[in-house]
C-alpha cells in the first residue's frame, strides 16, 4: 500500500533543511523498495517543529520533527511510515495543542494540502467561495464582505468591502485588482506562507474582487526577496488558467479575469499601496498624495481595489461559510481571526490564526513559549518597524485594532518580535530612524530629512551630549513627523521611536 | 544558482525589449527584464530602454537608482543577503554581520577572491527561524558560521 509522507517545501522550513529530508526520504525508501507518495506541502506554521514530516494514518496525519538529513535513515528504522511512535513523535498533527487551539481560516488549508493540487484545493474546500459569488450579483457578493466585518490586513485595517463598492460604483472602462504582496515588515511572513502553501485561495479571493469590483485584471505585487513564493504563484496561475479558473470563461460564467505577478526590487516602501502602484507602472515608489484614493485613481488613474494578500485570501472563506460565521468571531470593530506571526527570539515561532482579542500574553508566553535563548522576555515590537515596542509588564495588551490604538501601539501586519534581556532599547530606537532614512521614498521632508535628523540626535542623547535639549528635540521632531509625513513610512516611525524612549528610559542614560 | 553576467550586446538587449510582453513595456520591468539578461544594467541600457519605450533617460536613470537591487556593475557569482532587520536583530543579526565583515567582505562590498558580495536587506520573510540569509536563491535559517560555510560551499559548486 502506498504510504504518504509529507515534507513542507516552505522555504522556512526549506532554511532549516526540509529540501534535503525530503530528498533523504526519497532516496531511503527507493533504497528499502518502500512504496511512498512524497508531497511537499506548505508549512503548517508550527516553525519550531521544522522540518516536520508527517505520514498519513487511518487515525490522521502523524508528525515527526523536527527532522535532519541525518536523521532519515533512524526515521525508517523506527517505524515512522506506519505512524509508530518513536524519539522524533509529536504525535497526531491536528491534536498538538499548539494547533489544535487555533481557529483557522486564512491559513486552514496552509501544511495540509498539496499546493499546487488544485484537486486537492477543491477537496479542501476551494472553489465554493468563488461558486456561492457567481451566484449572487456583485452588490450582493459586496454586501457579504461588508456584513463579515473584514478589515484591511495590511495594516490600515479599512473595510475591505468600502473599498470595493467604490470600484464597483466607479466608472472606467479597465478597472484593476492589485494584491499586494510586499511583505516588508520584518516579524511578519503570513503571505509569503499563504502564497507557498495555499496559493489558490489568492487567486481566488482576487477573481471574487475582481467579478464584484468589475475588475478584469489582477496584478499581484510580489517582493524580490521571496523567490519560492514568486515561483509558486506563477506556477499555480498556469494551472488556475488551465483549469479555467482564471480565463475569458472563470469556471463557465462568463466573466472575465486574469492575473499577473510582477516582482518588486528591493524597496519597503513599495508596501505601501500608492507607492506600490507607481512601482505596478514602473516608476520610483514614490508615494501619491491622497486623496484621490485609489479606488478612483489607482493603476494608470483606473479604479482600482488594492488590498493585502490576508484580506483577498480570507474572502473565498468568508463566502463559502457565510459572513456571519467570520463576523461572529473577534473583538469590538476587529472581526474574524487575525493570523498573528510570532518572530524573534522566540521558542515556538509561527503561525497562530486565532479570533481578534487574544492577549499579547497569551501570544508570546502560551503559544510562544517565552524567548528562545531561555533568557526573560524584555520587550515586543507589535506591527513590523513602524509598531511599538511593550515592555514585559504590558503584555496584557488585547490584540485587536482598537485595543492596541488604545495602547499606544498597532497592529500592523499582526507580526509580532521577541527580544530578550540582552536588548538595548536605545539601538532599536535609532535603528527604526536609520531604517527609515534608508527606505523613505524621500518625496516629503519630515520623513526624508527627519528620519536623519533622528538617527543624529539619537545619538547625541546615548552620548550624554547636551541631554535634556536633546530629548526635547526628539519629541518636537517625532511629533512634526507624525504630523507632517505624507504616509505612515515617517508617520509611524517615531512610534518604535517613543515607545522605546517611554518604556525603557534607563537604555538611553549608559 | 550563480549570477551570470553575460557581456552586453545591443541585439541582444534589443530582442529583449521587443519580446516584452506588452503590459510590462514599462521602465521597472525592463531593467529587470535586462538585469536577468546580463546581471546588471550596463550604462548602454539606460539609452536603449528610454528609446524603446518612449521616455527620457533622466526618467529611466531615476528608476534604475531608486531601487536598491537594481546594479549598474556587474555581481559578483555569489550574493549573500544577511537580513539586518528586528526580527534577525533578535537572534543576533547584528553580531552575525560583524562576523561576516571580517570573514567575507565589507557590508556592501566584495570579498577579497571577487567571489561573494555581502548586502543587507530587510527581511526574508523567515522572522522566526533567524538569523537569516539569502545566498543567490537560496534561504538559510538560523545560521550560524558552520551553517553560512556549508552553504556558501553549495553554492561554490553550483553551476
Amino acid at each position: 500500500m502506498t504510504v504518504t509522507v509529507y515534507v513542507p517545501a516552505d522555504s522556512a522550513a526549506n532554511s532549516v533543511g526540509a529540501g534535503e529530508v525530503a530528498a533523504a526520504i526519497a532516496a531511503e525508501a527507493t533504497k528499502r523498495s518502500l512504496d511512498i507518495r512524497l508531497v511537499r506541502n506548505g508549512s503548517r506554521g508550527l516553525l519550531w517543529l521544522e522540518p516536520l514530516v508527517e505520514v498519513a494514518t487511518p487515525t490522521g496525519r502523524v508528525g515527526y520533527g523536527p527532522i535532519t538529513e541525518a536523521d532519515v535513515t533512524a526515521l525508517f528504522d523506527a517505524e515512522f511510515l506506519t505512524g509508530a511512535e518513536n524519539g522524533f513523535s509529536v504525535g497526531i498533527v491536528e491534536d498538538i495543542p499548539w494547533l489544535a487551539d487555533q481557529q483557522r481560516i486564512t491559513f486552514a488549508r496552509v501544511g495540509v494540502i498539496d499546493p499546487l493540487d488544485i484537486k486537492d484545493y477543491e477537496a479542501h474546500g476551494g472553489l465554493a467561495g468563488l461558486r456561492t459569488a457567481l451566484a449572487l450579483t456583485p452588490p450582493e457578493v459586496i454586501e457579504e464582505v461588508l456584513a463579515s466585518g473584514l478589515r484591511g490586513r495590511g495594516g490600515a485595517g479599512f473595510p475591505a468591502g468600502i473599498k470595493w463598492r467604490a470600484v464597483m460604483e466607479a466608472a472606467g472602462d479597465q478597472k484593476y485588482v492589485c494584491c499586494n504582496a510586499d511583505e516588508g515588515d520584518s516579524g511578519t511572513f503570513a503571505d509569503r506562507m499563504l502564497m507557498e502553501g495555499d496559493p489558490f485561495t489568492l487567486i481566488e479571493g482576487m477573481t471574487i474582487a475582481g467579478i464584484a469590483g468589475g475588475a478584469t485584471k489582477g496584478l499581484i505585487y510580489i517582493r524580490s526577496e521571496y523567490p519560492d513564493a514568486i515561483a509558486t504563484m506563477r506556477a499555480a496561475l498556469l494551472i488556475a488558467r488551465d483549469f479555467g479558473l482564471l480565463g475569458d470563461d472563470v469556471l463557465g460564467s462568463g466573466n472575465a479575469f486574469d492575473i499577473s505577478v510582477r516582482v518588486g526590487a528591493g524597496s519597503y516602501v513599495c508596501g505601501e499601496e500608492t507607492a506600490m502602484l507607481e512601482s505596478l507602472e514602473g516608476n520610483r515608489g514614490m508615494v501619491r498624495a491622497k486623496p484621490p484614493i485609489p479606488a478612483l485613481h489607482g493603476l494608470f488613474g483606473a479604479p482600482t481595489i488594492v488590498n493585502n494578500v490576508l484580506t483577498l485570501g480570507t474572502v473565498p472563506m468568508i463566502l463559502a461559510q457565510g459572513a456571519a460565521a467570520y463576523q461572529a468571531l473577534g473583538a469590538d470593530r476587529s472581526r474574524g481571526t487575525q493570523v498573528f506571526q510570532l518572530a524573534g527570539n522566540i521558542a515556538r515561532g509561527g503561525i497562530v490564526e486565532r479570533a481578534f482579542g487574544i492577549s499579547l500574553k497569551e501570544l508570546v508566553e502560551t503559544y510562544g513559549g517565552g524567548t528562545r535563548s531561555g533568557r526573560p522576555v524584555w520587550s515586543v515590537q507589535v506591527g513590523g518597524p513602524l509598531g511599538a515596542y511593550f515592555p514585559a509588564s504590558a503584555l496584557d495588551v488585547a490584540m485587536d485594532y482598537e485595543a492596541l490604538l488604545a495602547a499606544g501601539g498597532m497592529l500592523g501586519h499582526g507580526g509580532l518580535v521577541v527580544f530578550d534581556d540582552s536588548v538595548d532599547m536605545a539601538q532599536q530606537a535609532r535603528f527604526a530612524m536609520e531604517f527609515c532614512a534608508k527606505e523613505s521614498c524621500g518625496k516629503c521632508t519630515p520623513c526624508r530629512v527627519g528620519s536623519v535628523r533622528g538617527a543624529e540626535v539619537i545619538d547625541k542623547i546615548i552620548d550624554n551630549v547636551d541631554r535634556t535639549e536633546n530629548l526635547e528635540l526628539l519629541n518636537d521632531l517625532c511629533d512634526l513627523m507624525i504630523d507632517g509625513s505624507l504616509c505612515a513610512m515617517g508617520g509611524l516611525t517615531p512610534m518604535p521611536v517613543l515607545s522605546a524612549l517611554r518604556h525603557f528610559p534607563e537604555d538611553f542614560q549608559r | 544558482m550563480a549570477h551570470l553576467v553575460t557581456p552586453w550586446a545591443l541585439a541582444a538587449g534589443q530582442e529583449l525589449l521587443e519580446h516584452l510582453p506588452a503590459d510590462e513595456r514599462l521602465i521597472l520591468p525592463a531593467l529587470q527584464a535586462v538585469q536577468q539578461s546580463f546581471g546588471y544594467v550596463p550604462p548602454e541600457a539606460v539609452a536603449l530602454i528610454a528609446n524603446s519605450l518612449n521616455v527620457s533617460v533622466a526618467d529611466v536613470h531615476g528608476v534604475l537608482t531608486y531601487y536598491h537591487e537594481l546594479r549598474t556593475t556587474p555581481p559578483a557569482p555569489i550574493t549573500v543577503a544577511v537580513c539586518v532587520a528586528e526580527a534577525c536583530q533578535a537572534n543576533g543579526s547584528r553580531e552575525l554581520v560583524a562576523h561576516l565583515e571580517t570573514s567575507l567582505a565589507p557590508l556592501g562590498g566584495r570579498s577579497a577572491d571577487g567571489e561573494i558580495d555581502l548586502v543587507e536587506v530587510f527581511c526574508l520573510g523567515n522572522c522566526a527561524l533567524g538569523p537569516a540569509a539569502l545566498i543567490n536563491d537560496r534561504l538559510v535559517g538560523r545560521v550560524t558560521q558552520a551553517r553560512m560555510n556549508s552553504a556558501l560551499a553549495d553554492a561554490r559548486l553550483a553551476p
